[in-house]
């Protein structure tokens, strides 16, 4: 009787937690008058793709949904190479400054990057100067800030997961013949996969999500923005087009979503594998 | 290893240089530049060239410290984050313990909708929260019979709705977190409690919490340094810090004065305020670490 009583309690906070969720895809697929209509309903019997059309054509949704992909893209696909070498180097190998740099790497993740803008936004002018691609308004400077930002978890996550490739394969693969670069990309890499696909999540999920240094960097190039900048479009004082914002705010977490949900287990282990070291 | 040590520093070096030159660079480099900034007069004319840059030494501190708003935005912004983190602590501590008497279908709804909220990007979930209370359109407001009432306009209930939508997305973190932390305890230990007669309450006092004690611990630092740098919520939701700046938290503070009042210097001085304060943080967050058994 008790944990009948405790589970339908836990099953109600359940749908309590997911309710906004739902409320946003419904709401995507509600015809206009029923979103503006003073009596919202929680179902609706004329579902309609309106609200995705006007976001994908009035906004151009569909364009700052691809500039979010490449910079979330590029940043994962850098991140991983640079912090696996990394990872290797710092696990592989014995070097004087090597606990200094590990100590640096724990006390910068704790650096409030918020902070930053500042500085970041006059080196990338700086940077714009002689490097366009790299300079405010272009995309090229969202993904060196969120790679700058994901590397020190990405590596110091990493770590645990170099190190727990025995050393006795590497001197097995040299015995074999194979060179230092035949291991690290044949051997090493593949063993590691599941700690780069935590870490590359993570890197996704910071790069797709950011507003404070989309908002910061792109200034007046509007064809450069990202989705959480697009979204902003529509909230106007007076009239918020809720339809097209809970259709731009759906295509906007989806993919997050499908990510997480598809990874989960990966992610939690991985985890785990970062926190055993 | 056959190699020398001195060809291990420098291959370990050719490894490390594309994360030396990029965190350098972008990280580093910035936080001196951050500090540097905050020493001088930097506003939109200095950037233009139009006036000398003036040294000010600790001026803008000085400016700043005896400035009226910051200390409310200061005393705002440690509420707010005190309201979020112990109300994540004890959504997401409570969940956890129920989630551990209910079946596995059960846990599993509850962890996919923590899952949603979890991965729910930050600007998406302040939107659909901001529908969700709308005061015409809201789904809420119609439940509550309140038509036309704004959660928005009032400073407290603003602040009420952007901590509860934090609570939302961060609760998940400690649920799943604390859940694997009991999931942890070895059943003999809870057995042999039980053996010796002690009774629920006295087993969950006195050997499920201590042992839970680290990660407790972790996850509460952890939920402080998120809480205490809320930007994107306060950002959206109050539509960038509320009427005349009244639901101001330091971050928003910071970014108001460097990009919309063009005060780089001030908000440079904001920033590092609010580093040394984290930082300061962190210090507890290596001692909890360190005593939860991990090493470096």
């Amino acid at each position: 009787m008790r944990r009948w009583l405790t589970e339908g309690f836990v099953l109600i906070v359940a749908a309590v937690v997911a309710f906004p969720l739902f409320w946003m895809v419904l709401s995507a697929f509600k015809p206009e008058d029923e979103i503006i209509s003073a009596d919202p309903v929680p179902w609706t019997t004329r579902p309609t793709l309106d609200s995705f059309t006007r976001a994908l054509t009035v906004a151009n949704f569909g364009r700052y949904f691809m500039n979010s992909i490449i910079v979330a893209l590029i940043v994962v696909a850098l991140s991983i190479l640079i912090s696996f070498l990394a990872a290797t180097a710092l696990t592989r190998f014995r070097f004087r400054s090597r606990t200094t740099l590990l100590i640096m790497l724990l006390v910068v993740q704790m650096v409030p990057v918020e902070a930053l803008t500042v500085p970041l936004f006059f080196l990338m002018r700086s940077v714009g100067d002689s490097v366009p691609v790299f300079g405010l308004n272009h995309l090229g400077s969202l993904v060196l800030v969120h790679l700058a930002f994901s590397l020190p978890f990405a590596i110091w996550m990493l770590r645990g997961f170099v190190a727990a490739v025995p050393v006795e394969l590497e001197e097995a693969a040299t015995l074999d013949g194979a060179s230092r670069f035949r291991f690290l990309w044949q051997v090493l890499f593949p063993l590691v996969a599941p700690g780069l696909v935590a870490t590359s999540v993570l890197s996704f999920i910071h790069a797709w999500n950011d507003f404070l240094f989309a908002k910061t960097f792109i200034i007046s190039a509007v064809e450069n923005q990202t989705l959480p900048l697009a979204l902003q479009v529509f909230v106007k004082p007076d009239q918020n087009d809720w339809g097209a914002i809970m259709a731009g705010s759906t295509l906007m977490t989806i993919p997050v979503l499908i990510f997480f949900v598809l990874v989960q287990r990966r992610l939690v282990s991985g985890l785990a594998g970062a926190v055993k070291g | 290893m056959s190699v020398t040590a001195k060809g291990q520093g420098r291959t370990a070096f050719a490894y490390l240089a594309p994360a030396l030159l990029i965190l350098g660079g972008l990280l580093a480099y910035p936080i001196y530049q951050l500090v540097l900034i905050s020493l001088y007069d930097y506003g939109q004319e200095q950037v233009s060239g139009g006036a000398p840059l003036e040294f000010l030494g600790l001026g803008n501190y000085q400016k700043l410290l005896g400035d009226q708003q910051f200390w409310t935005v200061f005393g705002q912004t440690v509420a707010f984050a005190a309201v979020c983190v112990v109300g994540t602590l004890l959504v997401g501590a409570f969940l956890a313990i129920l989630a551990t008497r209910v079946r596995t279908w059960v846990r599993m709804t509850l962890f996919l909708a923590a899952l949603g909220a979890w991965s729910t990007p930050a600007v998406a979930g302040s939107t659909i929260w901001l529908f969700l209370f709308d005061a015409n359109f809201g789904f809420v407001n119609e439940v509550l019979g309140i038509q036309g009432f704004s959660w928005t306009f009032d400073k407290w209930t603003a602040f009420g709705l952007v901590a509860a939508q934090v609570i939302w997305c961060s609760f998940p973190f400690v649920m799943v977190t604390l859940f694997a932390g009991i999931k942890a305890i070895p059943g003999e230990v809870l057995e042999a409690a039980a053996l010796d007669g002690a009774s629920a309450f006295r087993t969950a006092w006195s050997v499920t919490l201590p042992l839970l004690k680290p990660i407790i611990l972790v996850v509460t630092i952890q939920s402080i340094i998120w809480d205490f740098k809320v930007f994107t919520q306060i950002y959206v939701m109050t539509n960038g810090g509320g009427i005349a700046g009244r639901n101001l938290v330091l971050n928003v503070y910071a970014y108001q004065q460097a990009f919309a009042a063009s005060e780089y210097g001030l908000g440079a001085t904001i920033g590092v305020v609010m580093t040394v304060l984290l930082l300061g943080i962190t210090m507890f967050y290596l001692r909890a670490l360190k005593k939860s058994g991990e090493v470096l």
